[in-house]
This record gives C-alpha cells, sequence and structure tokens, in this order.
C-alpha cells in the first residue's frame, strides 16, 4: 500500500527540487519549517520525531534541504519523513502545510481488527504491520 | 438650568404620548444625526416602500416593529428608558440603479438581546416586520455584531484549525462527496458507495439534505455500514477518513439519540440540516462541544428567503448567524457549480466564515466591518456539479480552507468510484503543488491537469467526461456596488 497522510501523497514522490520549491513557498509566507521522521504510521500517531527544533530563522530552502538530507542520512529506508510548516499567526497558530518526502521501500500497511460488541456495533483497532516489530527495526 | 427645563430636554414634548396613531419618524425611531455606538448591533434593510409611502418613514417603521413600537401610541413606554430600547433608523439611502428601493440604516442598542441566542435575535430583526403592509418587500442585507455581543456566543465547536488538527490534513481544501443517489439506497448499498470513494483518495463522504430514516433504509443501518466503510478506508489509506452522519431528524430527542449513536461508533462528524431551526442548531453545536465531534451543517431550504434581491435575508446574514450559533462547516457557494452564486458575493460569504476581521467590502456585499475577536473559523462547504476538470477556478476562486464536494464527479466517473475519487485528488495535489510554486494556475490550469493526467488514467478519464460541462447562467443575488450580475468566468 502507499500511505496517502499528507499534501502531496497522491503525486508521484516529489524531487529535491520540487521539495525547495515547496518549502521556500513556506518559509516566503513567514512560516517555520520542520523535519520529522517515525516508523509508525498510525494514522492518529500525531506525535513524530523531531529532526532538531523547526527552523524559525532559516530564510532559504537551502538550510531546510541541509537539514532534511542529515535526517535521510540517519534514517532513510527505514522511516518516513515528513516537513510541516507553522504559522504563528494569531488565529492560526498551528500547521499550514504538511506532506511526506521520504518513505520506506515497502509499505505493508494496516490491519483492521474487528470486535464485536453489544447490538451490531463492532469496535476498531487500525494496527500498522509493521509496528508488530520494536521501534527502530520495523522496516 | 432648574429641573424642568431638564426634563423638556431631553423628554420628547407629552403630544408624543398623546392617544392614536403617530408617524414612526416623529415617535424617535428615525434620528439622522444619531452615532452608532461600539455596543450596538446595526441592521442594514433594503426596503421597498409601497407607491406613496415616504421611504424614511417606511425605514422608521422597520425600526420601530423591529424593536419597540406597535401601530399606535402606547403610555406604558413611559414606564420605560424608552429612548434605549426604541432602535433608531440613522441613515437612508437609494439603492444605485434600483428606482423604489432604498437602503436603511438601523441602530439597536445591546440590551435588546438576549445573551448568546440566535432565536431572540432573528425574532427581534425578522420577526415581525418582513410583512408589514406600507412595504412591498423588505430584505435584511446585513448585520454588524458587536463584539460585545459575539462574546456572548460560543462559536463553531471545533473550527478549522482545530479540524484541521484533528484530521491531520493541512495545506488543501478537503474533498468530499454526497452519496448518490440520494434516495433509495439500502444501508449495505450506501455503505459501500462510502466506502469506494473513501479509499479511492476523498476525505469525506456525506449523507444528503433529506436522508434521515426512510422505508428504504433505517439511520442506525446507515451509521453502522458507514462506519465499517470509514474504519476500512482508513486501514487501507492510513489516512483518517470520515462521514457525515445525517442525525436530522423530528425531535431533539431523536437527533440527540442518533448522534449518541454516531459517537458511540467512532464518527468524528455529524451532519444537521438548516431547516431544523435555530435553537436546534444551538443545542446540536453544545452536544457536538461537549463530545469532541465536528458539526456539518447543510443549509437545505435557504434559497426559500436567500435568492430574491427584493425580499428575505440575505445569506451574509444567515453565514454570521451560523458561525455564532457554532457550526463548523456550512455550505457557502462553489460559483462554478450547478447552484445560485456570485463570485463576489460568494467570496463575501467565505470571507465570513474564514476571517477574524473582515472589512467593510461593498462590492463583495459586506457592509460593515466586522471584528469575529478570535471567533473560531467555520469551514465552508463547496457543493454541486463541481468537477475535477475546474480544480484550477475553484482553488484560485475558493482558496485552501474549503471542503470542495464532488458528488457526481467522483461516483459519475465512467471507471467507478474509487477512480473518481482518485481523480479529484490528484487534481487537487497538482494545482495545490504548481500553486505554492508560484505558477499561474488560473491560465496554466487545464495544462497542469492534463500533465498530472499523464501519470493518473483516472484524471485523464475524468478531463475527458466532463471537460464540456458548465453551469454559466447570470445570477440573481448580486452586489449592487459592482452592478453587472457575473456569471461564472
Amino acid at each position: 500500500m502507499r500511505l496517502t497522510q499528507g499534501a502531496f501523497s497522491f503525486l508521484p514522490d516529489l524531487t529535491d527540487p520540487q521539495i525547495t520549491r515547496q518549502v521556500q513557498y513556506c518559509i516566503d509566507n513567514g512560516w517555520a519549517v520542520n523535519i520529522e521522521f517515525t516508523d509508525d504510521p498510525h494514522p492518529r500517531n500525531t506525535y513524530w520525531e523531531l529532526w532538531g527544533q523547526p527552523m524559525f530563522d532559516v530564510r532559504d530552502a537551502a538550510g531546510v534541504m541541509f537539514e532534511l538530507n542529515a535526517c535521510r542520512k540517519a534514517h532513510k529506508g527505514q522511516h518516513y519523513i515528513r516537513v510541516s510548516a507553522f504559522d504563528s499567526t494569531h488565529t492560526w497558530e498551528s500547521l499550514r502545510l504538511s506532506f511526506i518526502t521520504d518513505r520506506p521501500a515497502d509499505e505493508p500497511g494496516f490491519t483492521l481488527e474487528r470486535q464485536e460488541v453489544e447490538g451490531r456495533s463492532i469496535r476498531y483497532t487500525t494496527r500498522a504491520y509493521s509496528a508488530n516489530r520494536p521501534e527502530g527495526a520495523r522496516y | 438650568m432648574n429641573a424642568i427645563d431638564k426634563t423638556t430636554a431631553t423628554e420628547p414634548p407629552r403630544s408624543r404620548y398623546s392617544a392614536g396613531v403617530m408617524e414612526y419618524r416623529k415617535m424617535g425611531y428615525w434620528e439622522p444625526d444619531y452615532e452608532p455606538k461600539d455596543t450596538d448591533v446595526i441592521a442594514l434593510f433594503r426596503v421597498t416602500p409601497q407607491d406613496g409611502v415616504d421611504p424614511i418613514e417606511a425605514s422608521a417603521a422597520v425600526a420601530g416593529e423591529s424593536s419597540t413600537a406597535t401601530w399606535t401610541v402606547v403610555w406604558t413606554d413611559r414606564l420605560t428608558a424608552h429612548d434605549k430600547y426604541r432602535a433608531k433608523c440613522y441613515r437612508v439611502d437609494p439603492v444605485p440603479n434600483a428606482p423604489g428601493q432604498w437602503f436603511a440604516y438601523i441602530a439597536y442598542d445591546l440590551d435588546l438581546f438576549e445573551n448568546g441566542s440566535i432565536a431572540n435575535l432573528s425574532a427581534s430583526i425578522i420577526g415581525n416586520v418582513f410583512g408589514f403592509k406600507p412595504l412591498k418587500a423588505l430584505r435584511l442585507e446585513d448585520m454588524r455584531l458587536p463584539v460585545a455581543y459575539v462574546k456572548t456566543f460560543d462559536g463553531p465547536a471545533t473550527g478549522i484549525v482545530v479540524e484541521r488538527e484533528r484530521l491531520d490534513k493541512f495545506g488543501r481544501p478537503l474533498l468530499g462527496a454526497t452519496v448518490k443517489p440520494k434516495l433509495g439506497l439500502s444501508g449495505r448499498n450506501y455503505g459501500r458507495v462510502v466506502y469506494e470513494a473513501l479509499k479511492g483518495g476523498l476525505d469525506f463522504t456525506k449523507d444528503d439534505e433529506n436522508i434521515n430514516s426512510q422505508p428504504f433504509m433505517h439511520w442506525r443501518d446507515r451509521f453502522l455500514y458507514c462506519m465499517e466503510a470509514v474504519n476500512k478506508a482508513q486501514a487501507q489509506t492510513g489516512e483518517i477518513k470520515g462521514t457525515y452522519l445525517n442525525v436530522t431528524a423530528a425531535t431533539m430527542e431523536d437527533m440527540y439519540e442518533r448522534a449518541e449513536f454516531a459517537k458511540s461508533l467512532g464518527s468524528s462528524i455529524v451532519m444537521i440540516d438548516l431547516i431544523i431551526g435555530y435553537t436546534a442548531i444551538q443545542s446540536m453545536s453544545k452536544w457536538a462541544r461537549r463530545n469532541d465531534m465536528i458539526l456539518h451543517l447543510h443549509r437545505a431550504g435557504h434559497s426559500t428567503y436567500t435568492r430574491q434581491k427584493n425580499h428575505g435575508v440575505s445569506f451574509r446574514v444567515i453565514t454570521k448567524w451560523m458561525r455564532l450559533a457554532g457550526v463548523d462547516h456550512i455550505h457557502a457557494g462553489t460559483v462554478v457549480g450547478k447552484l445560485e452564486g456570485d463570485p463576489h458575493t460568494t467570496k463575501g460569504y467565505y470571507d465570513l466564515c474564514r476571517e477574524d476581521f473582515v472589512p467593510q467590502n461593498l462590492a463583495h456585499g459586506i457592509f460593515f466591518d466586522q471584528n469575529w475577536a478570535s471567533t473560531r473559523k467555520l469551514m465552508p462547504v463547496a457543493s454541486g456539479g463541481i468537477h475535477a476538470g475546474q480544480m484550477h477556478q475553484l482553488i484560485d476562486l475558493l482558496g485552501e480552507d474549503v471542503v470542495l464536494q464532488f458528488g457526481g464527479g467522483t461516483i459519475g466517473h465512467p471507471m467507478g468510484i474509487q477512480a473518481g475519487a482518485q481523480a479529484n485528488r490528484v487534481a487537487l495535489e497538482c494545482m495545490i503543488l504548481a500553486r505554492n510554486e508560484g505558477r499561474d494556475i488560473v491560465h496554466e490550469g487545464p495544462e497542469i491537469l492534463q500533465q498530472a493526467a499523464r501519470h493518473c488514467l483516472p484524471l485523464k478519464q475524468a478531463l475527458e467526461t466532463w471537460k464540456d460541462v458548465t453551469f454559466n447562467y447570470t445570477s440573481t443575488d448580486t452586489p449592487d456596488f459592482v452592478p453587472q450580475a457575473t456569471a461564472a468566468e
């Protein structure tokens, strides 16, 4: 399967020049760009691991790409990596853009567990196949 | 100055309260020198007096009948601080290019309204006056809601920002589809459409306004099958999905029962129709807030009173009331789709939903600065007769904080529902990518779509199927300060 979280998952994987242009768009809007990675792709896993702090003071996408490459060197192939942009504007104060830049070579996906409960109701649990292995050894 | 002089300076002459009938303008409802206070509610009416009726008298009558007055003088006014409670018409302007119509500005003291109650606000402002005989027609065009009153409402239960955080979707419009055919599917078949559309790439599917609990499908069946579809699609894609379960029903007790069941099944969103009424909407908003639920509002019925320019209530007023009442989604027009919507007027609605401060903009039909004082943002929904080939226009006109609902444009895809959903999602993502790169999507849009279609056969087929579909009819509800009626481009 292909994990479709993030803004551009239905497109072919973005090239580095494409990523650079998206990052520059975020910077030009005054947003702080941030790199995160995880090997737990569950849709409710909100907190991916931070690769350093959000880059509040980086004004050139090249600086972000340098960090992205460093993150890739450490985690590529074993982790998902995403780039996000935070907008501190009053009444927003949250993310403005988030997209996956790198994914593990093989994405086994999720199983849906059903627990039959009262009446015809069912309790659903989504479980990543990879989550059966310990963190850091999943992909 | 002695006491008697003081009284005559502030009180109208005693003859004001002699029994009988008096012109409204002479009863204090016309005050051309009045400066509205920051805390006043201001209403702007389009007044069409009967032939021979003076526009100022007609406007003063509107002020009177929507506040303290009745048709004759009553001495009991003198038991009250009547000058405070009297609404004051302070300005009457001719409507540009519309002979016989007048814009009347009327200010209402805050004490005329109950805190946090759309029922009370609307009972005052539109309660009696629309049937008043001296008027041929009357339309409530806009309202300035003072911060002091805005702050007495909770506003949207969730709001755009928190909705995005809960759904983990940022930087692009959300995608939805209304399940079709809207009537007749069994619960099991209905859930099939939901599953296919969500797995194919949509974020949401939606019940239509008139899907409640009919002989062909009991509501519990629909909820159960839909949640199976949502959860299965979520596991197939690793992405959060939802379906607006319509809990509209005959009584509040029924609606609460359905909403509770939706919650127990793990739904993130429920839906209501505008026709349930303002009080029921506010009750459901409070329920949604207590239960971490997104609340979708379908504006069923609004065109009966919003569409014609000379009579009724403008949709911009309904939008303001609904942001106060506390819904999270509202259908606000597509411009390019099959339903009424002038681009400038629609832009005005979208601003009222999404901005914290909306400045006066007559070309968009916005007559007053409106400060929302950090009230959460209301997500506009564009639904009705739109398809993937219009993606560049939709993003240009409507921005990214919007739900784009492609019902026929998903389910009617020649290769099936999943293909339809995929086409829409690819069209959306490629257009956002291009926009962010600084490309001129309005002009390059068709080419950007064709390029994306090279790696996505369903998009290619969608573009081919609907390439000539447009709904270019002249709108009826257009701003008065851009005199021409505008067809969608």
